[in-house]
């Protein structure tokens, strides 16, 4: 197990020093946009990154309504903040390209208002599970992420026909990808998902071993109580 | 008892509550009467622009306003633990959910239907389109907010700081249904693009909700 986790880190560092190597030197410059476009091998991987998170997340979560286990539970937490840590890269990292490049730092475009509204729910996810203070914490953020799978395809439907009668302001889109942009693009993608697992592994152990220790205390003070 | 009865008996107690106290009404109205004032001011705008805003302006005071009723739903339940006394009782849960989503409903209807004359006199509104599609989407788009507002306000009760949960949780959530009132009553005012589309997601926002926040609510309550 500790192997394993040392293992894993030693390759996320490898593939991670190599893909900032393969982003800014390997990768051919983009002919209209230049060096700006580079921002893409980490913004795209970072995006696909949290919402295989948030998959993760909304699959535990069922789960744990299912069978009310514990690890579903730190699973769902784990890869919910996590992912929100992503989410915020892809938010952050899109109008710093996005600005150069069509001009404008935002647009109610589908893919940005549903990442966006992604992360707003996912924020008040973590925001509720901080708050509450009731003893059904995994039961209350397991049913809160149920309803924000149920939002996706509302939101997804709305903005869609929003946006098609109002056609926003920007280019792009469309279009083939370099053959070795799209292999940087793959290989960033790889190392960004090593990187997730590896963060998400050490929340996941931190998040044991703090339960086991309030565990313990509560046991503890019930004994002093005894006595 | 039977499931009807105890929705029945639930929305009176509510609705009398509210008839003898109007607390909630009171606080409601007041407060988005002064959204439409400060925004009157704000923008001051003319015809042809307040027919574009409105939309918008409408359903974000009543919005807000319907958080007052929906923070008090069972807040007032905790008093001499009427909810404690309920959940030990052989009751299932989902007429009570029914009736206090009911009864936030009835509480909003009304504050909507008291604030739309004045709505219509500060911005100057005159609909283009066919203005008896307002009341469908009213309907709807009330419901919607209701339906997880009800539903979120009893989750938010076991956290600290209740009443500022209940916003943080619904209004991410809320945001299709809040794009479909005002797209489909900004159509109807302008009366240059239809509103079916619009009207269509409220149902299906309204329909995928309800069915959650029932089979879910049961849980919710339970859990203390």
């Amino acid at each position: 197990m500790k192997r394993g986790f040392t293992i894993l880190a030693i390759v996320t560092a490898v593939l991670l020093s190599f893909a900032l190597y393969a982003a800014l030197v390997i990768a051919p410059t983009e002919q209209t946009m230049g060096n700006v476009q580079r921002i893409f091998y980490y913004h795209v991987p970072s995006a696909w990154v949290a919402f295989e998170l948030f998959l993760i997340n909304f699959i535990a979560s069922v789960f744990y309504l299912v069978r009310r286990s514990a690890k579903a539970d730190i699973l769902a937490l784990v890869t919910a903040e996590v992912g929100v840590v992503f989410c915020t890269v892809v938010l952050i990292t899109g109008p710093i390209w996005a600005r150069p490049v069509w001009g404008i730092w935002w647009t109610w475009d589908l893919r940005l208002t549903l990442t966006l509204v992604l992360w707003l729910i996912y924020v008040s996810y973590l925001v509720l599970r901080r708050f509450s203070t009731s003893s059904q914490t995994p039961l209350l953020a397991a049913v809160l992420a149920v309803f924000g799978a149920l939002d996706v395809p509302l939101v997804y439907f709305s903005i869609w026909f929003f946006r098609t009668q109002h056609p926003a302001p920007v280019i792009g889109g469309g279009g083939s990808l370099d053959p070795r942009m799209g292999w940087v693009l793959l290989y960033n993608w790889i190392a960004f998902m090593c990187l997730a697992w590896l963060v998400c592994w050490t929340r996941y152990r931190l998040e044991v071993a703090q339960r086991a220790v309030h565990e313990v205390e509560a046991m503890q003070s019930l004994m002093e109580g005894t006595r | 008892m039977s499931f009807l009865a105890i929705t029945r008996a639930t929305l009176a107690k509510d609705i009398r509550l509210e008839w003898r106290s109007k607390d909630a009404i009171n606080a409601m109205l007041f407060f988005s009467l002064l959204v439409v004032v400060i925004f009157s001011f704000a923008f001051d705008p003319t015809a042809e622009e307040s027919r574009r805003i409105a939309g918008g302006l409408v359903w974000v005071a009543f919005l807000f306003a319907a958080i007052v009723a929906l923070n008090q739903t069972w807040a007032r339940e905790l008093r001499n633990q009427v909810l404690d006394a309920y959940r030990v009782s052989p009751a299932p849960a989902t007429p009570l959910f029914i009736a206090k989503a009911f009864g936030n409903f009835i509480f909003v209807a009304v504050l909507e239907a008291l604030m739309t004359p004045l709505f219509v006199a500060f911005y100057k509104l005159r609909p283009l389109g066919p203005s008896w599609q307002l009341i469908p989407i009213a309907v709807l788009g009330t419901w919607a907010l209701v339906v997880n507002g009800t539903f979120f306000a009893a989750m938010s009760l076991r956290t600290r700081a209740r009443e500022i949960m209940l916003p943080l949780l619904l209004f991410p959530l809320s945001i299709p249904a809040l794009l479909g009132m005002v797209n489909s009553t900004a159509a109807v005012l302008t009366g240059e693009t239809s509103p079916t589309f619009w009207i269509a997601l409220l149902v299906a926002y309204d329909v995928v909700f309800t069915t959650a926040c029932l089979l879910m609510f049961e849980a919710v309550l339970e859990a203390e």
